[in-house]
């Protein structure tokens, strides 16, 4: 429901030129006034508090939205806040999750590869059991120089944030998940592409679909768009407002394996034109290469797992992982 | 997105089949022949007829059958939850696993009734095991061009020909067997029928294969004119092709395609915690119990569609190549992992297991049809051909 609703809008503000030309540097002003103004800021926000007290599983759908239409603001970050932060403590603009801090000796504060760090207005940045609100325009902003990315590293000297008490690793969870959502909607995106692509495309007579080597690279990339997506949703299936740590790590580690894999195959159907500018697909395979590194890739994930796996007191690893993410709040 | 990837959404096992493991585990614990790990790990090959006996006993073979014939009517997830349990337990299943998983589903849905009251019974009281008669010496991936042929008689059909690669024959009482009955190999799918044979019958003769880990698993069956009486045919004359490929997606759906490898994972984890070497290789652990968490959710997601009623043949077909490349993957990657220091001992058993699956695992994506021709089918319903 919310998920159709958002999509007519992300059809006209997030359509690829519109995309393009946030990327370029233009403001998205405009892209998220026509969020905020829905009242989409507020899907995960509690009733009492003027929200739609959306369930997780009533948001994968939302998120994989956000993924497939490459929206180039932390939309998604912005309506998590609402779950991590009170009423009283959300700042207006947009909001961004900081995969990490570092605390330099001089007692500045350093995130790097912050996903939207070149124009969110905040980042919500984690320490042990403290969550910073940091207003970005204190900080110094630098850019990663990699071309299209919005992604960047921010500093700030001294403590110029606001504090609020959290569990730890909400952020990081939260925003692994966040990224494994939008890693499936891409790549469902990704695969439409290719897939009428082959259709359309004619060589030697005929659709190169029609060609046997080309099927079976897209029926490869079916397999893992399908895995991906489930691994994705699974995250999301918890009674809490927060994702719980296994799920997610599972979802990451898989939609982050997978991108490698959808994306060279989607580039190698798609011949020469894939890769141009004026081409989509590459607004969405440069977008999955940078989600699958944003909040841990699955060489860190897949530590997270195996470590639970040989901690855990169950003999049978078919045991772990059917109760393992059922059953174990990671954030009571 | 295409219509196959929309069918790709989060599935449940009911609070029901979840109670239902328990009761497995219970008698998994008391009636599991004590083996080693590699004798475990030939699971679905492990053949015990006295083991499946014990199973009939509670119910268990013919799970999904209806209770007048002998079944114990439970869907097909509470299968999903016992499959999951035998299979990770590594138990000698075999004696009733295909009549169990095909052969009574397909009498169910295309026999007579005489047919049902016939075998049903016998199938859930582990009285009478099955094999499947597809492949043939020329007719391997390509199985419409079958030349096995059944000729009608006075009374009833003459069979001739031969089938091959056929699991468990020697200890099997009845092949399902895919034959033409008109026409020839040119016809393809037309003319094409199935028969349940009596393997006990004059003319069948069964030669086991072994294969290179030492076992014999399948076998040769010929029919040197082998007379059937009519009540053999089963669901309609030149009607095989379609119950056939009905029949390929109970093959193909279940567990079996992600947890050939499983006893030897669980093995290593094992020893890793006994040595307290697991540091070196969480990531490599992680990485497996990620795949498999998703694959047994996309296996699940398959199980619920068979219980809407639907025959996910492609969604099974993509699980399957799928679930196949995990089950390949674990022992070339134990291999490594457990030679990666020479200085550091191999549990002998763990050895042993990992030799056995690196030696077999090739079949993983043979048996129930090939990657090359179950990516052909992904294809096709992905609309490409
Ligand atoms: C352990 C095991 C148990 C089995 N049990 C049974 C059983 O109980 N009953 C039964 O009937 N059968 C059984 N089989 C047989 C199995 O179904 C066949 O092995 C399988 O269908 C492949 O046939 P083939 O071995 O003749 O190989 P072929 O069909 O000769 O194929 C050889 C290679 O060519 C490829 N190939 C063939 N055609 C194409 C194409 N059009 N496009 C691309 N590539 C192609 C194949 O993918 C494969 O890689 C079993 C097999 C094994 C390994």
């Amino acid at each position: 429901m919310f998920a159709e609703a958002l999509e007519d809008i992300l059809k006209d503000v997030s359509a690829p030129a519109a995309v393009r030309s946030i990327e370029a540097g233009q403001s998205p002003a405009l892209l998220w006034a026509a969020i905020a103004d829905a009242g989409f800021l507020e899907l995960l926000a509690s009733e009492e508090n003027g929200g739609a007290g959306l369930a997780l599983p009533d948001l994968y759908p939302v998120l994989t939205m956000l993924g497939a239409h490459a929206v180039p603001v932390p939309f998604a970050q912005t309506a998590a806040a609402r779950v991590l932060l009170t009423p009283d403590q959300v700042p207006t603009g947009m909001l961004t999750f900081a995969p990490v801090v570092r605390r330099l000796a001089n007692g500045s504060i350093s995130c790097p590869l912050v996903p939207f760090g070149l124009i969110a207005d905040h980042v919500l940045a984690q320490e042990e059991d403290r969550l910073y609100l940091l207003p970005a325009k204190d900080a110094v902003c630098e850019p990663t120089g990699v071309h299209g990315s919005l992604t960047a590293t921010l500093s700030w000297r001294g403590d110029s944030g606001v504090a609020a008490a959290a569990a730890p690793g909400v952020i990081a969870t939260f925003g692994a998940a966040i990224h494994s959502a939008l890693i499936a909607g891409g790549m469902q995106r990704v695969f439409g592409m290719t897939l009428q692509y082959a259709n359309d495309r004619a060589q030697f007579g005929k659709s190169i679909g029609k060609f046997q080597a080309i099927q079976h690279q897209i029926s490869v990339a079916a397999e893992h768009v399908a895995a991906s997506s489930i691994a994705a949703e699974s995250a999301f299936q918890g009674v809490g407002p927060v994702p719980e740590l296994l799920a997610a790590a599972i979802a990451k580690s898989r939609t982050s394996e997978a991108v490698p894999l959808v994306a060279s195959i989607a580039h190698a159907v798609h011949g020469a034109i894939g890769v141009t500018e004026e081409y989509d697909l590459q607004l969405y395979t440069r977008r999955l290469h940078e989600w699958r590194m944003s909040h841990g890739a699955e060489s860190y994930w897949n530590r997270v797992v195996g470590r639970a796996v040989i901690a855990s007191d169950t003999s049978l690893v078919s045991d772990f992982v059917r109760t393992a993410c059922a059953s174990r709040p990671a954030f009571a | 997105m295409s219509e196959l990837l929309s069918q790709f959404r989060l599935a449940r096992l009911p609070d029901e089949a979840e109670a239902f493991r328990s009761d497995v585990k219970a008698f998994l614990r008391a009636e599991m022949p004590p083996a080693p790990a590699d004798v475990r790990s030939r699971s679905w090959m492990g053949f015990s007829a006295e083991f499946s006996k014990k199973m009939a006993e509670r119910g268990w073979v013919g799970l999904t059958l209806p209770r007048e014939y002998g079944g114990a009517q439970l869907d097909a997830f509470s299968r999903f939850v016992l499959v999951e349990e035998l299979l990770v337990s590594g138990a000698p299943v075999s004696a009733h696993w295909i009549a169990d998983r095909q052969s009574g589903p397909l009498i169910l849905k295309y026999g007579s009734e005489a047919q049902r009251r016939a075998y049903l019974p016998k199938i859930c009281a582990a009285q009478a095991f099955f094999c499947i008669g597809m492949s043939e010496p020329n007719s391997g991936s390509d199985l419409a061009s079958v030349g096995t042929r059944a000729t009608k008689v006075a009374q009833g059909w003459r069979l001739s020909g031969r089938k091959i690669w056929t699991t468990n024959a020697p200890h099997c009482h009845y092949m399902i067997a895919l034959v033409r009955t008109s026409g020839t190999a040119e016809d393809r799918h037309r003319g094409l029928s199935q028969f349940i044979v009596d393997l006990s019958l004059p003319g069948v003769t069964v030669r086991p294969i072994h294969d290179l880990a030492g076992d014999a698993h399948f076998s040769e069956v010929f029919f040197d004119d082998v007379l059937l009486t009519d009540d053999a045919l089963i669901g309609n004359e030149g009607s095989g092709w379609e119950q056939v490929t009905a029949e390929l997606a109970f093959e193909r759906s279940g567990p079996e395609r992600i947890y050939s490898s499983i006893i030897l994972l669980d093995h290593w984890i094992a020893c890793l915690r006994r040595s307290a070497d697991g540091e070196a290789h969480q990531e490599t652990i992680g990485r497996l119990a990620v795949h498999l968490a998703t694959l047994r959710n996309m296996s699940i997601t398959v199980t619920s569609q068979l219980v809407r009623g639907a025959s996910p043949i492609v969604e099974a077909a993509l699980v399957k190549d799928i679930g196949t490349e995990f089950e390949q993957s674990i022992p070339a990657i134990i291999e490594s992992a457990i030679a990666g220091d020479p200085d550091v001992d191999i549990d002998p058993d763990l050895y042993r297991t990992v030799a056995y699956l690196s030696h077999i695992s090739p079949t993983f994506s043979l048996r129930g049809g090939t990657r090359e021709i179950l990516r052909g089918m992904i294809a096709r319903g992905l609309g490409l051909r």
